[in-house]
């Protein structure tokens, strides 16, 4: 038997791999966005890899240096690596973003299955993700990182309490009218028992506009990361993260705009990506939200 | 209609009612404690004690959250721990940037979004077509500061047509003041037109698959009324939702917008409130914005029926 398919067994290996270009063929904007993002995460989690600068080392000698071959992105005002700091504080970001959008959609989920399900959870919690939606959600989160100091724990804390009602609504919609679906009452009328109900017939349904909201969630978290840090309730002082950089920057702006621009861009291109690959799986999975939206 | 506004003036009190117990509950049950904050790292515990008394920290939850409710109903939103000033006058002092700064931002939203959305779907498919969605991505994926910066950069720096940053109040002239706001109006306004133009684009889509649009064009209506009368009209209620919503972004993206372009407005001072830990006037502006934002949207659902009469009739 095993002669039999260990000349099979390399073939199987690469046979994802000759599926890529058909697959970037049919989803060309899903896959550049992968390719963008793939290439972001990269240079920040592998930063040691491009720079033999630390983040966080001060040298007061070397202040406000212009570019250079091996700082390609000059010095701050503490005399700190540009280029290394930009890299480093790009983990931040996608950290956050990942895990605020895991988060968010995992309370959302239950929390919106348990308001489609039972009616006294929806009449409660339903009301207070309502008032929850209502506040402007940068202000609570600013306002919730000031109450509990700062820290990277307590920012994904605060980003992700307004993105629950979001999820929830989306989730506590898809339950209700999967609820009346035929193949569900057939289920109930079967007598299945309601774990299992759940499990198999409701959540199935949930997951895929789950998905795509997530990557939305993704990159709404990496912007309010950045806008927190940028108005120093954010990541703590010490620690790069693009919004740290830019703040620390703007004194500095009118002398050298790249301490800005350079962290700058690099944001606006990882939540450019982020969209990309979300609009990308919207149309891959969701042909009818799309075709409501084009 | 008279009963209609007011049945829907009635369904906003729960809302608002859940919020400010929401707000609340985020200052009173925080792991930080507002007297010892108030007091410093250096206080001795009695001091910290009686500054919880002063403030009647010390009394049960539910009496200091009647207490501040009551307060708001009769206008008074509490005082400011720093300056000992009201938090309404410390609102009266900043009011104006924010309120200049919306105003120009939603009229710039609406007046380039809708246009550019209706153009979009009218030729759907169309390089102009993809072109407004290329830039509708673009626009949701640029942190206000980022663009405010990267304008700053072309317009300020390189190009030196505009103020770099400052607020001009409107009293010293209508050009100076309108000048010190493009730029901001510009890097906020921007997402806000995306969202619109997006929302515009999609409604107008769908209605011009509608008969009356061919039985219109058939009679010789040229394109013009057609997409402004029969199209827009009648796609107007998700538009106008999407206004409404984005009216929470925009209240987010102001108080960035403020600091990036040193524009003493409400969300400068709620942002030195949060740096203070003043928390009578960060309670005070969660609330005032929430309030603002719910009371937008209430007009936003009062004016569908300026779009669909038929509401007016339904219970």
């Amino acid at each position: 038997m095993s002669d039999q398919t260990s000349p099979a067994a390399p073939r199987s290996v690469l046979a994802p791999l000759r599926a890529v270009p058909a697959f970037v063929a049919e989803n060309i904007w899903l896959s550049i966005g992968i390719f963008l993002l793939g290439g972001l995460a990269l240079l920040s989690f592998g930063a040691p890899l491009f720079t033999a600068f630390d983040p966080v080392a001060l040298n007061v000698t070397q202040r406000l240096k212009p570019a250079t071959e091996g700082q390609p992105f000059g010095t701050d005002l503490m005399g700190r690596d540009v280029f290394a700091r930009v890299l480093y504080g790009g983990r931040i970001s996608l950290t956050v973003g990942l895990t605020v959008a895991f988060v968010a959609s995992l309370v959302g989920l239950i929390v919106g299955i348990a308001a489609g399900l039972i009616r006294w959870v929806d009449v409660v919690v339903m009301r207070v993700m309502d008032g929850l939606m209502a506040i402007p959600s940068v202000l609570l989160a600013i306002a919730f990182m000031a109450l509990a100091g700062s820290s990277i724990r307590n920012i994904v804390i605060a980003i992700t309490i307004p993105e629950v009602p979001r999820v929830a609504r989306l989730v506590r919609g898809i339950v209700m009218s999967v609820r009346e679906q035929p193949f569900v009452e057939a289920a109930v009328a079967a007598g299945t028992p309601d774990k299992a109900l759940v499990l198999r017939h409701i959540l199935p349904s949930t997951l895929t506009p789950l998905v795509v909201q997530a990557t939305y969630i993704c990159a709404s978290a990496i912007i309010s990361e950045a806008y927190l840090s940028f108005l120093g309730a954010g990541t703590p002082p010490e620690i790069p993260s693009w919004g740290n950089v830019v703040a620390e920057g703007r004194s500095m702006f009118l002398v050298n705009p790249g301490l800005v621009l350079y962290p700058s861009l690099f944001l606006a291109a990882t939540v450019l990506a982020v969209n990309i690959v979300g609009d990308g799986l919207r149309d891959r999975l969701d042909p009818q939200m799309t075709k409501a939206l084009r | 209609m008279l009963g209609y506004i007011l049945r829907r003036l009635l369904a906003t009190i729960p809302v608002l009612f859940v919020v400010s117990v929401l707000i609340f509950m985020l200052l009173h049950l925080g792991p930080s404690d507002p007297a010892a904050v108030i007091a410093g790292d250096f206080a001795q515990p009695e001091d910290v004690e009686k500054i919880r008394v002063q403030l009647g920290l010390d009394r049960p939850l539910y009496i200091q959250f009647g207490d501040w409710i009551l307060g708001v109903l009769q206008g008074d939103l509490g005082s400011s721990i720093y300056s000992d000033m009201q938090v309404s006058a410390l609102m009266m002092q900043r009011i104006e940037p924010t309120l200049s700064l919306t105003i120009t931002t939603i009229s710039f939203a609406i007046l380039v979004g809708v246009p550019a959305g209706t153009f979009a779907a009218w030729r759907a498919g169309s390089l102009f077509d993809r072109g407004v969605m290329m830039t509708a991505v673009m626009g949701f994926s640029l942190p206000v500061f980022v663009l405010g910066y990267v304008l700053v950069y072309l317009f300020a720096l390189k190009a030196q047509i505009l103020p770099v940053q400052g607020y001009k109040p409107i009293s010293g002239g209508l050009w100076p003041w309108l000048r010190s706001l493009i730029l901001p109006t510009l890097s906020l306004g921007m997402i806000y037109v995306a969202l619109i133009a997006r929302m515009t684009r999609a409604s107008v889509i769908e209605i011009l698959g509608n008969d009356y649009i061919r039985t219109a064009r058939s009679k010789g209506l040229s394109t013009p009324p057609i997409l402004i009368f029969h199209a827009l009209k009648n796609a107007a209620i998700p538009i106008v939702t999407t206004i409404g919503v984005g009216i929470a972004m925009l209240i987010s993206g102001v108080v960035v917008t403020e600091t990036v372009f040193a524009l003493p407005g409400l969300g400068r001072l709620t942002v030195d409130a949060i740096v203070r830990k003043d928390y009578p006037v960060i309670q005070a502006m969660l609330l005032v914005f929430t309030v603002a934002y719910v009371l937008i949207n209430l007009l936003v659902d009062l004016s569908y029926s300026l779009f669909d009469p038929r509401i007016k009739y339904q219970k």
